[in-house]
């Protein structure tokens, strides 16, 4: 599983036999891009965890072990106050719990825009062979010192970026060092999960970046997990985004997450969100928005719908009296297609189990 | 005495920019002169159409206002496509192509005939392919 923000060439050795890709907290596609615009694509996995006003993004980064060496950056919803090392099999887990499969067989396996001339490093940090650095920055900035690193943007990332920095001026860069990669014995195909622990005001997962530098015709697919006190209601862009599975999260999910390293956070008492993305890229100009405040509707501004510059009258969606749950949003008319009930579940009223 | 002022340009209808040409010496047979400003944003040239005189010179500047480099490469469909089709990281500053790193300005120059189908373009490696390509009409002075 692979997830993939933003694809990022590493403009170093070209005989550096690595790619990089990320299953990520803000986004969940994975693809490796190449020098001559190679991109493959897997489904890759997200979760993004909303507790006491905190978001706890997991995601995994893929070491190749062949091709191009590849970066990458993800949009993030705020400044994170730890980055480290990932529990070891929350990602696998979620997947299992919404496509049941074979019970000992997985578990085997489951062991506002600066104003700057250049980006400001926030922290850096190294989580296995991962090289990560949280920057703050508007788009030009950040591009400028991606490119100063190594990074090859593809031609799309300038907006992409300005897109982004508009909403948070907050990225995450990775990349793998390919010498640290090799002593610690890693190869093709091992992951190094990574989480991040973000104050933020919403849950919100990025999409629309991981249609970076793909062509417009390729399909974007991922899994997006959240996990929340009480039912969200989501808004998204368009078609291409549909709900799976809503509902309190099992005690046993939540025990076997809480088990893994760093996940003791993970209450006893949960509501578990399952977004698949099945989009074309050119489709996928939107990202998702979530609201847990039951008298507030998601932000249109998040989900990538409005401009920010002209979000103050249009913030949130007008709340509605019938009861949605789901909102997906056409990009230009707010097109209201897959509805759920938007009647917010209590703890109290959850089957827990 | 010849003497060159060199008016410009600059049209806007629409996207498109009409280049006036430079008045030259009473009689002469000097190609005229004009510079043409160009744009780039999030990887697309602004203006996309420029309109220029026929028998003109044109000192094109480009503004890369991206974080990363691009090019400007002018020329007929033969041009473009032996650029897209190339393997040239960077142009030395030549007549009808140069590099623009990221955040600067750069120029080159382009004489202009009197045949039409002159593009002018990015072909690092997928930037054509994103939209980053505009036209010049040559018209009849």
């Amino acid at each position: 599983m692979l997830t993939r923000p933003l694809r990022l060439l590493m403009a170093t050795s070209a005989a550096a036999a690595l790619s990089l890709a990320i299953a990520g907290p803000a986004s969940a596609c994975g693809g490796l891009v190449g020098e001559n615009g190679t991109i493959q694509l897997e489904r890759t996995t997200t979760l993004a965890a909303y507790h006491d006003g905190v978001e706890h993004y997991v995601t995994s980064f893929e070491f190749s072990g062949q091709g191009e060496e590849v970066g990458s950056i993800i949009p993030l919803p705020g400044v994170p106050t730890a980055v480290e090392r990932g529990g070891s099999w929350t990602l696998q887990r979620l997947e299992r719990e919404v496509a049941p499969v074979d019970t000992a067989l997985r578990f085997e396996a489951a062991g506002a825009p600066v104003a700057a001339d250049s980006a400001q490093v926030l922290l850096e940090t190294t989580v296995d062979a991962l090289d990560i650095t949280i920057l703050k920055g508007g788009g030009t900035e950040v591009g400028r010192w991606a490119t100063e690193h190594g990074f090859l943007l593809t031609p799309d990332a300038p907006e992409v970026l300005d897109y982004y920095s508009q909403r948070s001026p907050i990225f995450m860069a990775a990349r793998f060092d390919a010498a640290a990669a090799r002593a610690r014995g890693q190869q093709a195909g091992d992951g190094t999960p990574i989480e991040l622990t973000i104050p933020t005001t919403a849950p919100w997962v990025p999409l629309r970046i991981l249609s970076l530098g793909l062509d417009g015709a390729r399909q974007v697919k991922a899994d997006v997990f959240l996990l929340t006190d009480d039912r969200p209601q989501l808004l998204a862009g368009a078609n291409g985004v549909t709900l799976q599975r809503s509902g309190p999260a099992s005690t046993r999910l939540l025990d076997d997450l809480r088990s893994d390293a760093h996940m003791d956070w993970v209450p006893s008492q949960q509501w578990l969100t399952y977004v698949a993305v099945d989009a074309k890229a050119a489709d996928l100009h939107y990202d998702l928005a979530a609201s847990v405040q039951p008298d507030r509707s998601p932000s249109l501004m998040a989900a990538g719908l409005v401009d920010p510059a002209h979000a103050a009258a249009t913030t949130t969606l007008p709340r509605s009296d019938a009861s949605w749950e789901w909102w997906v949003a056409g990009a230009a008319a707010v097109t209201l297609a897959v509805a759920a009930t938007r009647r917010r579940a209590r703890a109290r009223d959850r089957s827990v189990g | 005495m010849k003497w060159l002022v060199t008016a410009l340009v600059v049209v806007a209808l629409a996207g498109t920019f009409l280049v006036e040409q430079a008045v030259t010496g009473a009689g002469s047979a000097a190609k005229a002169t004009a510079t043409v400003h160009l744009t780039i944003r999030h990887s697309r040239f602004e203006p996309d159409h420029v309109v220029v005189p026929a028998d003109t010179t044109v000192t094109f500047v480009v503004d890369n206002t991206d974080p990363i480099g691009h090019e400007l490469i002018i020329g007929d469909a033969g041009v473009q496509e032996r650029h897209e089709k190339g393997t040239e990281p960077y142009h030395p500053p030549r007549p009808g192509e140069v590099s623009v790193p990221a955040g600067t300005t750069q120029q080159t120059t382009f004489t202009f005939g009197t045949a039409n189908g002159i593009t002018y373009a990015c072909h690092l490696p997928g930037h054509f392919a994103y939209g980053m390509h505009g036209t010049v009409d040559v018209t009849s002075r």
